[in-house]
């Protein structure tokens, strides 16, 4: 990667030396500039974090630092039942997801069956009209099936994913045919077809679609906010929300401190596996 | 398409039976959990949007259409399909153009490229429900980090999402920041797949990047760019989650979006039947739109 | 075989009879919380404290958000056969609660001597909201009112007496002018009054209008009357502060981010809940002071915030406890501690005689303000359909402050979309 870039601009220096480094200083200015303002509320958050509230809105480079707004913000609302109820709300999404979806991505790829066609583009109608829009009826459903506040409630809708069935069937799609043969020809069964050749080889797809839908079912906010009331189910971002939005104002020192504390994990998260990250998109062929 | 169809069409009748009760059955609880929550939900938000919603001791009643002539008739209705379509007139492209630049900036050597990745990546990791409140700070008049430098310039400050004729695009401008650089990550990976080779072909023959870039990098990516551009349009309808803290719809209804207002009216006014006549208009919304595109998308697919 | 069995099951049976003698009844309590700091952890300080004191009664309080998820919660428990003993609801949903048929009155569990000395004994202002038809439906708790907080050395700059806050609205306007600083590039540095409008603009509001001597309802919930001429003059008012005397800053101005404008000087005068109290009397680096809301014709604010609120489903036994427990939190030590840590004003005039009290209003003379100013509280605004009838004025509100309508046109607009929505209710 590093000697190609290098061969390349050797390549295009022949040209004119001073335009292709005047064009690079543009292009490297041009991202750092809207990298700082990619980062202002980053860099914001944690500026009021560790500084008395007094500098909420003032920055003065001598400013006193402080750790006492985390204390605060931790103290002041139960983060850490709802960083549990977080995890234990994306995992439960995610494996539903990947089994779920993984079994009909398969029968939509390698099986024929009457009906087929109409099923997909039902799977494929879900892509758009997700149940994140139909919040009011399944609301009721919920309330009939006495799931209401429940951690499994905030899960359910999203357990079979229009996207998930999509990716996998075009992986299953692209796998040989030879490969599956040999493994029926060793007497194995459907499911062992399944799970022995295809699911090994959807990996890079269903950890990039794990990514997916770890970052917007932890982000994500209407539908717990309807569907939850109580501590022991409330997710993150409807803890945030209360916690946040009281009638007496905003603190953004305490409130900040808290955004960090429950966002910290998965920032750091990214910063460590960027590179696969990305990779694991390439090879998922989700491009 | 077409090999797999051969193979199993070769084996006996019967075969072919227990194929189809082994895809119906691989099939059935993914399906009976889509159907449950999203197909039969929608179906029955069109038969709710018939009737009235049931108040105390009062049961609902049969209305027919009267939900949608008050609709036709509802200004904030008006105001919120208007509003909801500027908003997706800029997030879409806005998203994807700044998503797609944030890509050829990392894509390759750069000073500081894991620093900048992060930078484009952080809103993504970051609720935007707590974002929000950072973002209010920023475009509060006056003390506001967004005027105190416009103050060091000696400009007047403004009320950014106080005054009609800016809160929805500083809506706008916060939902284009959360999602771009998540969309950056699909853009690099379909980047990291255009053979190097291509590059130094092109580089020898002395073509401009901008050159390289129209004439390879955009069809070459295109399938990508459709892809994105259909989770754009889903969060153009979806995205509603800073208007709770910023505006709250206001000032007025200048910045209220579908999905807020269907909130509204379903759950602090608990006007369920009228919430399913508006759910009705955003899935006829959603479905032709995505229809559209995935006629588009799928031709793509298939190419490859 | 068969014998042991029985044994043991009247065994269990009886473990089970012993045992609900020892906790005779079980109550569920749902609570939001709508100001920042501790006040979730002291309300389970307090059913912690109750119940070490009565052994017999087991108190599960549920913290469950906001007002708003709170009355979801109530709702859809109660709909499911589920309904909490009791919950504390934001006072303006009784027409809603009664509607649905969810609550009881609390006068038929009590006796005359109780409805005269306890209940009797909170301060009619806040009484006014749940106390309709005769009856009881509420128990104020977590109540307040706006105060003005005003910066002493911005009074002192300009050139004003700091123990003078303007007291009327002719005052206001004039100390406004004055309050009111530019720079060179005629930027403004120091805005004169801040009254929020963001969010719930109605409640601030309401407070001009009962000053200038209007009301917003009627106390059955199903009239609004936003036509009328003292109702427009006051909305006249709030949009003149920026509009034509240029004391306050224009367009919207935010709810949440008030406290801190006042504390960073960037308004001489602020209007807000008194639940900022704490967050402002501690954080200020100027002399504070607090004053009544300046009057019109009267003075005059409304009261907000929650009661308690009595579910039907329950056997008397239980329903008594759940009383005995309100009775017990509302009682001058109890609710001293309470206003105290959370900022909110005391119900009951016998908590201002605690010693816990007297001393905290030493140390705070603000609070006291609040509680003067309580004699001209009235009612917050609630209606049938009170979200939807709200959200009609907080729109009626916002359309004059930043200009889309006159005063007079979005109040008149307001009033006949009132009138659709409560046409319903007046059969």
């Amino acid at each position: 990667m590093t000697t190609t870039a290098i061969k390349q601009t050797q390549v295009s220096s022949g040209s004119s030396v001073r335009e292709i480094s005047f064009d690079r200083i543009l292009f490297v200015t041009g991202a750092w500039a809207l990298a700082l303002v990619w980062l202002l509320p980053l860099l914001y958050a944690v500026w009021t974090a560790i500084h008395p509230s007094a500098y909420e809105t003032r920055f003065d480079l001598f400013a006193p630092l402080t750790l006492e707004n985390f204390v605060e913000a931790w103290n002041a609302a139960p983060f850490a039942r709802y960083f549990v109820n977080t995890i234990l709300l994306v995992t439960m999404i995610l494996s539903a997801q990947l089994v779920l979806c993984t079994l009909a991505g398969f029968a939509f790829a390698r099986l024929e069956f009457p009906g087929k066609n109409l099923l997909f583009s039902l799977v494929l109608l879900q892509l758009m009209v997700m149940p994140d829009i139909l919040i009011v009826r399944n609301y009721a459903a919920m309330s009939s099936l006495g799931l209401v506040d429940t951690i499994l409630a905030i899960g359910l809708p999203y357990f079979a994913s229009g996207f998930a069935i999509f990716l996998l069937r075009q992986t299953f799609k692209t796998i040989p045919k030879e490969l599956d043969e040999a493994a029926r020809i060793e007497g194995c069964t459907l499911l062992g077809l399944l799970w022995r050749v295809y699911v090994p080889l959807a990996k890079p797809t269903m950890l990039a679609f794990g990514l997916v839908s770890v970052s917007h079912h932890w982000n994500n906010f209407i539908w717990p906010l309807i569907i939850t009331s109580s501590t022991e189910t409330r997710p993150l971002t409807v803890g945030l929300s209360i916690f946040a939005t009281t009638d007496s104002g905003i603190e953004w020192s305490i409130i900040n401190a808290a955004t960090l504390i429950t966002s910290g994990p998965l920032l750091i998260g990214f910063l460590l596996f960027q590179r696969q990250f990305v990779q694991s998109f390439m090879r998922a062929g989700i491009k | 398409m077409a090999a797999p169809e051969r193979v199993f069409t070769k084996r006996p009748q019967i075969m072919i039976k227990r194929e189809w009760i082994n895809a119906w059955l691989l099939l059935m609880p993914a399906l009976l959990l889509l159907f449950g929550f999203t197909h039969l939900p929608a179906v029955q938000t069109v038969l709710d949007s018939f009737w009235s919603t049931p108040r105390g001791q009062r049961p609902a009643v049969f209305l027919g259409l009267d939900n949608y002539e008050r609709m036709l008739s509802d200004a904030v209705f008006i105001k919120a399909m208007i509003n909801n379509a500027i908003y997706a007139a800029i997030t879409i492209p806005a998203s994807i153009a700044l998503a797609l630049s944030m890509a050829l900036f990392v894509s390759r050597k750069i000073l500081g490229q894991g620093l900048l990745r992060m930078a484009y990546f952080t809103p993504t990791v970051l609720p935007l429900i707590a974002v929000a409140n950072i973002w209010l700070f920023f475009y509060l008049p006056g003390f506001g980090l967004f005027d105190q430098i416009r103050g060091l310039f000696g400009l007047s400050p403004v009320n950014w999402v106080g005054q009609p004729s800016t809160a929805l695009y500083a809506i706008t401008a916060v939902t284009v920041w959360n999602q771009a650089g998540f969309f950056m990550i699909f853009f690099l990976a379909a980047l990291q797949t255009i053979p190097q080779s291509l590059r130094e072909a092109a580089a020898l023959e002395g073509a401009s990047s901008w050159v390289f870039f129209w004439r390879v990098t955009w069809p070459l990516i295109m399938p990508t760019t459709l892809f994105v551009s259909v989770n754009a349009t889903i969060n153009a309808f979806r995205m509603v989650d800073h208007v709770f803290v910023m505006t709250q719809g206001g000032p007025n209804n200048a910045s209220i979006l579908l999905l807020y207002y269907i909130y509204d009216q379903g759950f602090r006014f608990w006007d369920t039947s009228y919430a399913a006549t508006l759910t009705v208009v955003m899935v006829v919304i959603l479905a032709v739109v995505g229809i559209g595109q995935f006629f588009l998308l799928d031709r793509r697919v298939h190419y490859r | 075989m068969k014998q042991i069995l029985k044994s043991s099951s009247l065994c269990g049976a009886m473990l089970a009879l012993s045992m609900s003698t020892a906790l005779a009844v079980d109550l569920e309590l749902y609570f939001p919380v709508a100001v920042g700091g501790d006040a979730a952890n002291i309300i389970q300080e307090m059913t912690e404290q109750y119940m070490a004191e009565n052994a017999d009664v087991e108190i599960n309080a549920i913290y469950t958000g906001s007002y708003a998820d709170t009355t979801t919660r109530a709702i859809t428990a109660a709909r499911g056969g589920n309904p909490p003993h009791l919950a504390i609801l934001s006072a303006v949903d009784v027409f809603m609660l009664q509607d649905e048929g969810l609550v009881e009155a609390w006068d038929s569990y009590l006796t005359k001597d109780e409805l005269e000395t306890w209940v009797g004994g909170f301060y009619d202002a806040f009484r006014a909201n749940t106390y309709k038809v005769g009856k009881t439906w509420g128990i104020p708790f977590q109540r307040s009112t706006p105060v003005m907080y005003y910066n002493k050395d911005a009074f002192k700059a300009a050139g004003l007496d700091p123990e003078a806050p303007p007291s009327n609205w002719e005052e206001l306007i004039e100390a406004g002018k004055k309050l009111t600083v530019r720079d060179d590039s005629d930027n403004v540095t120091q805005w004169g009054v801040r009254i929020p409008s963001s969010g719930f603009p109605y409640w601030p509001f309401q407070a001009l209008a009962i000053a200038n001597g209007a009301e917003l309802m009627n106390e059955e919930g199903t009239e609004t009357y936003f036509d009328q001429p003292a109702v427009i003059e006051a909305l006249e008012f709030f949009v003149d502060l920026s509009k034509k005397h240029e004391i306050m800053a224009p367009g919207i101005v935010d709810w949440g981010a008030t406290p801190r404008a006042f504390l960073d000087g960037e308004t001489a005068m602020a209007i807000t809940t008194t639940g900022n109290l704490t967050n402002i009397r501690t954080n200020a680096t100027f002399d504070l002071g607090v004053a009544m809301l300046p009057k019109n014709k009267q003075y005059g604010v409304a009261t907000g915030g929650g009661d308690f609120f009595l579910f039907k489903g329950h056997d008397e036994e239980s329903t008594r406890a759940a009383i005995d427990f309100v009775k017990w939190a509302t009682a001058p030590e109890q609710a001293a501690t309470w206003s105290i840590a959370t900022g909110y004003v005391a119900p009951r005039p016998d908590i201002w005689e605690t010693e816990k009290m007297k001393e905290y209003v030493r140390e705070a003379p603000g609070a006291l303000v609040a509680r003067n100013q309580l004699e001209h509280a009235v009612a917050e605004f609630s209606t049938y359909e009170n979200a939807r009838v709200r959200q009609i004025l907080n729109d009626a509100i916002a359309a004059a402050i930043v200009g889309e309508k006159s005063a007079e046109q979005a109040l008149k607009d307001a009033q006949s979309e009132a009138d659709a929505v409560l046409k319903l209710y007046r059969q």
